[in-house]
């Protein structure tokens, strides 16, 4: 057991922390949600020079060869600072798709342009009705002479109005639920037939609804094996719960933070609040609660590696239930506490509480991730 | 970052397996594993068989006859002994009033009791609370008079766990009231065979008894046995408590009773006659606990780790975190597993904890200990500083509230 971080680990989590106290207060980052773009270009840039963007990428494509603890202080740090640049959907999703299944040709084509900040990509996957069921997929890929050719529509695409291109999930055989059949495609955000409508999510971020009508790709723009694709995308969306979890500690730390704060200075009856034990132990409790979140958010970091797929999503599942339950917790306690304030889209804890919240919503909520770990006692 | 064993501390659980596999008596493992009635002899049989391996007490260093073994190795040793149903060790003698003679106590006083404390052969208990004096423990008012080369001792302590069987009581005695309560507390070592010294059994919830009052009435203690500086006691009472509450985390314990729980809700029947696992609302309740058990183990190696990196810092009002969460977490395992007994718990029958037992019974073997375990671990979260006030200490020394 082994809880300490390496020297590299360490200097790149308080470079990316002293650039984010730097570059990303409260006021910045509410003028990046409300630009047109929704992020940074400038600090895209910037996380592609830290070799942020390059972490999860092999060395011989530009990248740093990572691992998912690494991923894990990026995201810690981008959860105190409310980050809204699009680093889950290009690097976590997609680069890990197109790193673990992609063909060599893909890679050397995509990696790259990643790793330096020069694509943005979309994981295109879930539909209306899906809910959290990774295996639901109704979209169609028929093929067609050398290629295939693409219909269905795709809901919630994170960044899937500003992504250059798109890793579309589309049936090739099988019914609407089936395990086997799903493949991965490929697409051209600008392609013929592709269409997106953006929209602003509740925590300041960008998704998309995505139409593809009649859409042709080639042959070479199938990812992975034809058919074979949900093993993939149930690794790839582990990974990004993995890091979902770290940037909710990051969130919850920096939300205890600011209450503490408010605790000590806010003065009713004469006397700070923070001197009133009620509060003083619901402080106490939201602690242990982001210790446990922690804990937990290490489990994933660590076990999403493990060879064992079961013994993975069982693990990731674990940590996302808990972490959710943490970051509902931690979240409404915090804007309790803030009383009125807290309800007011002034102080940064109403965006922290917002940002919790859709994390726990994102890739199954608690209860879903719950019932997984409930499920898996009746295989014991 | 690494959660795994390194190969040295997988060897070290290997060792420890097979030591366990050898050496615990399969007699005394039925009784810990099927919730039976345990008595002083089982508690120091283990302690002697591991005091023969060298073992007898893990978290002391070697200077003092311990194993100076690492946090994480205690914790490898705890887990692995628990699983295999070992009785817990002693706490009072171990845990509490070692560290304390080790820390502040004189040489003299080192050589005289470590070493009984190691074989078994004295059983010490702990004389802190008194009727008037729980969460404000500095309030307490039992006295401690220097008379020539003794001090004498009047008042009474309260909850003193497994007092019945002592040798030895360690305590909390006023010796001034000058100044702030804290200032005017010394810690004393007393003979319960002492002149003056009356036990007397508080029986608990689940009608056992594990408690008692205990009656000091001009009993004479000679200044030997002072720990430490007179009036300074406060200082190591609050060390002490530290080194508590890390074994109140209990990670090893509850995982062992966690997987008994899933075995009874297998075992058990619904109301639908389909086995009780497959009871949705219920197995999500197990579920709930073993992903908040798993959490609480993470929890607990990171605070180990930190603690072996900077051991002068020692555990500090984390150790508060691991209290409450472990405290909850086996009361909700305990609470659980009445649950699945259904109404089978219902029965009263203290002679089926004993080994042996052939009279009537109702529902499975576990179900016979489900309520009395429910009802007893309420303690969990009132003992070794109520959680109310853990929190009060997380909030001040961690928070700055």
């Amino acid at each position: 057991m082994d809880f300490s971080y390496t020297e590299e680990q360490q200097a790149l989590q308080d470079s990316l922390r002293r650039f984010l106290a730097k570059e990303y207060d409260f006021e910045k980052r509410r003028q990046i949600s409300r630009s047109a773009a929704g992020y940074s270009k400038e600090h895209w840039r910037t996380l592609a020079e830290m070799g942020v963007l390059g972490l999860g990428i092999p060395e011989a494509h530009g990248g740093m060869n990572g691992s998912p603890v690494d991923t894990m202080l990026v995201m810690e740090s981008f959860g105190r600072a409310l980050v809204l640049e699009p680093y889950l959907p290009t690097v976590v999703l997609c680069g890990g798709l197109v790193r673990d299944a992609g063909t060599e040709a893909q890679q050397a084509a995509l990696l790259p342009a990643i790793a330096m900040g020069e694509l943005l990509m979309a994981f295109a996957h879930y539909e209306q009705g899906s809910r959290y069921a990774l295996e639901h997929v109704a979209t169609t890929a028929k093929r067609e002479g050398n290629g295939y050719v693409l219909n269905g529509a795709k809901s919630l695409v994170l960044s899937g109005l500003q992504a250059g291109k798109l890793l579309v999930s589309a049936r090739t055989a099988g019914g609407a639920r089936d395990r086997a059949g799903v493949s991965l495609f490929l697409v051209d955000r600008e392609a013929p037939g592709v269409s997106a409508q953006g929209y602003v999510t509740q925590d300041g971020g960008r998704a998309a609804e995505v139409k593809l009508a009649d859409v042709r790709v080639g042959a070479d723009a199938l990812l992975g094996l034809e058919g074979g694709a949900l093993p993939v995308i149930e690794r790839a969306v582990d990974l990004a719960i993995a890091a979902l979890c770290a940037e909710a500690v990051g969130a919850m730390d920096a939300l205890l933070e600011t209450t503490r704060e408010y605790l000590k200075t806010r003065k009713q009856f004469g006397t700070p609040i923070g001197r009133f034990q009620v509060l003083q132990h619901r402080m106490a409790d939201m602690l242990i609660a982001i210790e446990q979140a922690r804990s937990m958010a290490m489990v994933a970091a660590v076990k999403v590696q493990s060879e064992d797929a079961a013994e993975r999503r069982r693990m990731v599942s674990s940590a996302k239930a808990l972490v959710g339950q943490s970051a509902r917790y931690v979240g409404q306690q915090a804007v309790q506490l803030h009383g009125g304030m807290g309800v007011t889209d002034e102080l940064a804890a109403a965006h922290l509480f917002k940002r919790l919240t859709v994390i726990n919503a994102t890739f199954g909520d608690a209860d879903h991730h719950l019932a997984q770990v409930s499920d898996s006692l009746l295989v014991a | 970052m690494d959660l795994n064993d390194t190969p040295e501390q997988s060897a070290f659980r290997r060792e420890v397996r097979a030591f366990l596999a050898a050496q615990l008596p399969p007699a005394l493992s039925h009784k810990v594993q099927h919730r039976l009635r345990l008595g002083k002899e089982d508690t120091v049989l283990w302690q002697r068989i591991l005091h023969q391996r060298g073992w007898g007490a893990p978290g002391w260093p070697k200077a003092f006859g311990g194993t100076g073994w690492s946090a994480i190795e205690q914790h490898i040793f705890e887990e692995e002994a628990a699983d295999a149903g070992a009785p817990r060790q002693l706490d009072f003698g171990l845990r509490m009033v070692a560290p304390v003679i080790m820390a502040f106590g004189n040489k003299a006083q080192q050589e005289r009791f470590l070493p009984r404390i190691l074989s078994g052969e004295d059983w010490w208990c702990q004389g802190y609370s008194e009727p008037g004096a729980g969460s404000d423990l500095a309030s307490l008012r039992t006295r401690a008079e220097r008379k020539g080369q003794h001090y004498v001792v009047n008042g009474q302590k309260a909850w003193t766990t497994l007092g019945q069987h002592a040798d030895w009581i360690f305590c909390l005695v006023r010796t001034s009231t000058e100044g702030r309560p804290q200032e005017g507390i010394s810690f004393l070592l007393i003979d319960m065979k002492s002149k003056g010294i009356t036990v007397r059994p508080t029986i608990m919830l689940d009608g056992e008894h594990e408690v008692n009052e205990t009656y000091f009435d001009d009993v004479e203690v000679p200044v030997e046995n002072l720990v430490g500086e007179e009036n300074r006691g406060w200082t190591y009472a609050k060390f002490l408590l530290g080194h508590e509450r890390t074994g109140l985390a209990n990670v090893g314990q509850w995982k062992r009773l966690l997987k008994r729980l899933e075995t009874v809700a297998r075992r058990e029947t619904a109301s639908n006659g389909r086995p009780l696992i497959e009871d949705a609302r219920f197995r999500d309740k197990v579920a709930q606990v073993k992903v908040e058990l798993l959490a609480l183990e993470v929890t607990l190696l990171r605070v180990l780790s930190a603690e072996a990196k900077d051991a002068k810092k020692g555990l500090g009002p984390v150790a508060s975190v691991l209290k409450i969460k472990g405290t909850e977490i086996g009361q909700a395992i305990f609470e659980l597993t009445m649950q699945a007994s259904g109404h089978d718990a219902l029965a009263y029958l203290p002679e089926a904890l004993e080994p042996g037992y052939s009279g009537p019974r109702v529902g499975g073997e576990h179900a016979a200990a489900a309520a009395g375990d429910y009802f007893n671990m309420r303690k969990l979260s009132i003992f070794g500083g109520s959680n109310e006030i853990q929190r009060n200490i997380i909030s001040q020394m961690l928070l700055g509230l």
